[in-house]
């Protein structure tokens, strides 16, 4: 070690080993804190968790999930919050499934290098850091006012769409780059076109990657709260979307896609409500309602990363 | 007549044709959506800010000292919010850059490939817990807790709101820096290891050297995160408008004042629906800078091998 003004002409073997083992104590001790910094940062998760399991665990009944929001804490549940937050998900799913995966495919398979794929790249990249917030101002200005959808399951879905849109992308571009060009070869060799090698070839060996992509996206948009608030989604909803085909008022019937435009409230808004009442009784509800949203989360990311795992063990393309 | 099968078969490649090329246009329609998001968003954002510097001048937005949109005596001094911003990002990156760093320098140099392929996964869950039970967790945990040792740490803070925040960014930091450093050649560090230098010598004056635009480019994005974070500071936070640098009080940031208004009732169209587009284009004119200063560092600190 240079650090240490020996000559190094009277350097003797006894000085060296000080030397080392000055050294080794220094990695022994960042070895140390390391562990301790990494642990504490595992502990977190299991606090949370823990203390979550704790306050709520009286709250977490059947009737818990069966009731709608209600003034009194020992009566409120979170029926219209599950619902709406199941079908904000689909309409998320339904829009950005497809449009990630598209747009993955064209920027590995049919993008030119020109200003034009650069410009989306460029795009894409910086989407991704733009804060959720944003994203949300952008609905309230787009959707509920441009566009007239109001705010509505619609709007949020959509907007918690394009909010996950390049997490999607760039996982199905990842997939996609790690597949031989001996494939797509193959395929073309046998008179396919170029849509053709992507529908039957390309993309379903790239599907395990896509779908570890959707799943930690959907994971991502389940837990958004900002965008959502900001579109102007109610805190207290004590009914639920219109089911299609069903009697709404005397005489009416619902349409098919009635749910879509009907106000909502989601989980992550729920618990937020739920923790910026000043009366404590709602902290149980609230505890209890985050235990669920969070086992939910990190089901959806344990199924990711397990699927990333094996991925990584069984594919190994012959070259 | 028998048909030629030449020209059938053209005919047929003519239509193939046709449709992968319906097909492409489709595909680039659906890559563009992004630029179309961009735009989008700056539209927004650019339309709605410039009505409201038609009511409020630019030197009042910048220099007055209070906050006040929604009262009848109206103050639009973004400073205040700016502070509430910059305090809890503050304490959010003084929390998560030396525990990150240190993090990522112990899984790449120091620890077994069994403990980072568990630790590494099961850090990337932390960082994906939902905001708003962070925000849970600092009002509901960690208030309490600092309220222990701190007796005049009022409910709602910047601090505890910043300390959390911190905890969530640490996996982004570990996660990219990890990355960073794993990509520096095993070469180098023969080289220091051949001379006499230890573990903690190489990873401190050869590793982090060489990983330095990885590292950085990990430091903006938390900035980023910081700054744009919205839950833990709505709820944990308090909303009050308050003109300060002192993490111990309660304040409002641009992302908590956003969701305060969006809470109320405010007509479309209002001086007080306009504010929250000019408090998101300032949000994301930092959240840009931030961004260049980024790339900026990346070029310039780019190690080639």
């Amino acid at each position: 070690m240079t650090s240490d003004n020996t000559n190094p002409n009277t350097l003797t073997t006894a000085h060296l080993r000080k030397l080392i083992a000055k050294g080794k104590l220094k990695d022994r001790i960042f070895q140390i804190i390391g562990m301790l910094f990494l642990t504490a940062g595992l502990a977190v998760i299991f606090l949370l968790i823990s203390d979550m399991v704790m306050r709520g665990w009286d709250r977490l009944s059947l009737d818990f999930f069966m009731n709608f929001a209600s003034r009194r804490a020992l009566q409120a549940g979170i029926l219209s919050a599950w619902v709406g937050s199941l079908l904000v998900m689909a309409v998320t799913a339904f829009a950005a499934i497809p449009l990630g995966i598209c747009a993955g495919v064209y920027l590995e398979e049919y993008a030119k290098r020109n200003w034009v794929t650069d410009l989306i790249e460029i795009n894409i990249t910086n989407l991704a850091a733009v804060p959720s917030i944003v994203y949300g101002l952008l609905a309230l200005g787009i959707f509920v006012y441009a566009l007239g959808f109001g705010q509505s399951i619609l709007t949020a879905g959509l907007t918690l769409a394009l909010l996950i849109l390049p997490i999607i992308i760039v996982s199905t571009r990842e997939a996609i780059r790690a597949i031989p060009t001996a494939i797509r070869e193959g395929s073309m060799a046998a008179g396919a076109t170029r849509w053709q090698t992507c529908r039957y070839h390309i993309i379903p060996y790239a599907m395990p990657g896509i779908l570890t992509g959707i799943i930690i996206g959907l994971a991502r948009a389940i837990g958004e709260t900002a965008p959502i608030i900001t579109i102007g989604a109610l805190t207290f909803i004590a009914f639920l979307p219109p089911m299609p085909f069903t009697e709404i008022s005397a005489g009416v019937t619902a349409a098919p896609f009635d749910w879509l435009m009907s106000p909502f409230t989601v989980l992550p808004i729920q618990i937020f409500n739920w923790t910026s009442r000043p009366d404590p009784a709602f902290e149980a509800n609230a505890a209890a309602a985050s235990f669920i949203l969070m086992a939910m989360v990190l089901t959806m990311n344990c199924i990711a990363i397990w699927l990333r795992y094996k991925l990584r063990k069984n594919i190994r393309w012959q070259n | 007549m028998k048909p030629n099968p030449k020209t059938n078969r053209l005919a047929h490649n003519a239509r193939r044709h046709f449709g992968e090329r319906l097909i492409e246009a489709l595909l680039f329609i659906t890559a563009a959506i992004s630029v179309l998001t961009t735009i989008a968003i700056v539209y927004v954002l650019v339309s709605e800010s410039i009505r409201f510097f038609q009511h409020v001048s630019l030197w009042d937005f910048l220099t007055d000292t209070q906050w006040t949109p929604l009262f009848d005596d109206a103050h639009f001094g973004i400073m205040v919010l700016i502070s509430g911003t910059v305090v809890s990002a503050f304490v959010a990156l003084s929390i998560a850059i030396p525990v990150g760093t240190t993090i990522a320098i112990y899984l790449s140099e120091f620890a077994g490939t069994r403990v980072r392929e568990i630790a590494k996964p099961t850090l990337e869950l932390l960082g994906g817990i939902p905001t708003i039970i962070f925000g849970y967790f600092a009002l509901l945990m960690v208030t309490p807790l600092l309220q222990k040792f701190f007796p005049t740490l009022p409910g709602f803070s910047l601090l505890s709101a910043g300390i959390v925040m911190g905890i969530m960014i640490i996996p982004y930091i570990t996660s990219l820096s990890e990355d960073a450093m794993r990509a520096v050649p095993m070469s180098l560090r023969e080289g220091s290891y051949a001379i006499g230098s230890g573990k903690l010598h190489t990873a401190i004056h050869i590793v982090v050297p060489a990983a330095v635009s990885g590292l950085a480019a990990s430091y903006i994005l938390a900035i980023s995160r910081a700054v744009g974070e919205t839950m833990i500071l709505a709820v944990a936070a308090g909303m009050q408008p308050n003109l300060t640098w002192n993490p111990a009080e309660p304040a409002a940031t641009i992302t908590s004042f956003i969701v305060q208004v969006a809470l109320g009732d405010l007509p479309h169209g209002s001086i007080g629906y306009q504010t929250i587009f000019a408090a998101g284009l300032t949000l994301i004119l930092i959240t840009l800078c931030f961004n260049i200063l980024g790339l900026w560092l990346r070029r310039k600190f780019r190690e080639a091998y």
